[in-house]
């Protein structure tokens, strides 16, 4: 029983704390290194702490460095540690996602990924 | 002698200027993206406030001269605490069961008190680098001699060193999880050798002297992140829980070089997993000797960490000088 109560208080720890008090990403929508088929109109991106928003943005370059986002980073309203950005029209390629973050603990983080659109 | 013990004090603050602003130390192992964890063989590279309670070990041990055969259990803590934001200072301590120990009796207690400094002073964000040097006191004398806690110091000189491969170009990109960390220390005992002095059943005096060799110690740990891979590279799709793991594989090799144990070698080769969650990560490793020498049995390695700057950021987990 005492073992059982155990895993229970493990598995609750696990699935309640998000990974390091620093915030990472969670999750992206387009996700992570996929490819897509139809071009996307925004990127979101959900970390693993909440954000102040004011000091957090996203960023979106195509294969030659060129800006395609809307240059406006936006708290995602449902969710104090998700952000989101709008995209100019965006055509087939790879696209390059960089993210810097500042958690609500003060802590700053960076880091970037990329998705591709089929042509 | 006022200029004096003025250009003494400026000359200091100076110091600790330049050591605070020399690089930009980050929490618990992070340099750039890569967060590494804290390994449960060898020492870590980074500087930290953080907390290792307990960590248990346990192993059967061969036969060595007259010591027989026997089980090993050791639990022990670390408490590292950031002095400057790359400086810092680790205290440990641990308590054995030996069972039997050398007196063919089971025996517990606190082994000697261990003191490291270590200073980060290198961190390259860009290439998820970082260096660090560390100078190590296991105060001779402070623990139990009955479970084989030596009479003299032991001092411990390390290089360390920690290399993530998320600079790798694109076409490895599934290399880009790979991290390295690994140490190379001097471990340099006080003392060339004890004596003891015996009666013999004759009652003639007979001494015998026990050696203590100098000791190159080297190791590594090779590990995978799977929350590197999920955030950075390629989101897989892992479910929580196995989203935040990080197998690794650690070596921990000793080659004595002196005092007759030259080339008596011992190590172990330690394959686990880290479970890294918010303010704490969990690890459990296998314990598996790489020769006779250091043993034929299986053992086992488990730890519970706690990123004390996580957990209380604004007190215990920040730096007590310079900015964190």
């Amino acid at each position: 029983m005492k073992g059982a109560r155990l895993l229970v208080l493990i598995w609750g720890l696990a699935v309640a704390g998000p990974a390091w008090g620093h915030a990472f990403l969670e999750r992206a929508e387009p996700r992570v290194g996929s490819t897509v088929k139809a071009a996307p109109t925004q990127v979101r991106a959900w970390f693993t702490q909440n954000l102040e928003p004011a000091f957090s943005t996203l960023e979106v370059v195509n294969e030659r460095g060129e800006r395609v986002d809307q240059d406006v980073t936006r708290a995602d309203p449902g969710n104090p540690a998700g952000l989101q950005i709008a995209l100019k029209p965006i055509g087939a390629g790879t696209y390059h996602v960089k993210w810097r973050v500042l958690s609500v603990d003060t802590h700053l983080t960076e880091g970037d990924f990329t998705f591709k659109v089929q042509p | 002698m006022r200029r004096t013990l003025a250009r003494a004090v400026l000359s200091v603050g100076t110091v600790a200027l330049v050591l605070t602003a020399a690089a930009s130390a980050h929490a618990h192992g992070l340099a750039g993206k890569r967060f590494f964890p804290s390994t449960l063989t060898i020492d870590d590279p980074f500087v930290a406030d953080e907390l290792s309670l307990p960590t248990v070990f346990h192993i059967k041990e061969p036969r060595d001269g007259e010591t027989p055969a026997r089980q090993n259990t050791t639990v022990s803590g670390e408490f590292s605490k950031r002095i400057l934001p790359n400086l810092g200072l680790t205290f440990g301590g641990d308590w054995t069961l030996l069972d039997p120990a050398a007196n063919g009796k089971t025996e517990s207690g606190f082994g000697n008190l261990e003191l490291t400094l270590k200073y980060q002073f290198f961190t390259s964000a860009e290439h998820e680098t970082i260096f660090s040097v560390a100078f190590g006191w296991e105060a001779g004398g402070t623990g139990r001699a009955k479970i084989g806690a030596e009479s003299f110091d032991v001092f411990k000189p390390a290089l360390l060193f920690g290399k993530g491969f998320g600079d790798l170009p694109n076409a490895l990109a599934w290399l880009k999880p790979l991290a390295v960390t690994g140490i190379v220390e001097g471990v340099l005992p006080s003392r060339s050798g004890n004596k003891t002095f015996l009666l013999n059943d004759d009652g003639d005096l007979e001494i015998e002297v026990e050696k203590n060799p100098k000791v190159f110690h080297w190791g590594f740990a090779v590990m995978y992140s799977l929350p590197y891979l999920q955030a950075f590279v390629k989101d897989i799709g892992l479910p929580v829980i196995l989203n935040r793991l990080i197998p690794l594989v650690e070596i921990d090799i000793n080659h004595p070089l002196d005092r007759g144990f030259a080339g008596k070698t011992t190590g172990t080769v330690n394959p686990g997993i880290i479970w890294a969650g918010k303010y704490f990560q969990l690890g459990l490793e296998a314990v598996i000797p790489i020769n006779e020498r250091t043993g034929k049995n299986v053992g086992f390695r488990a730890q519970i960490h706690f990123f004390l700057d996580d957990i209380f950021p604004n007190t215990v987990g920040r730096p007590l000088f310079g900015s964190r």
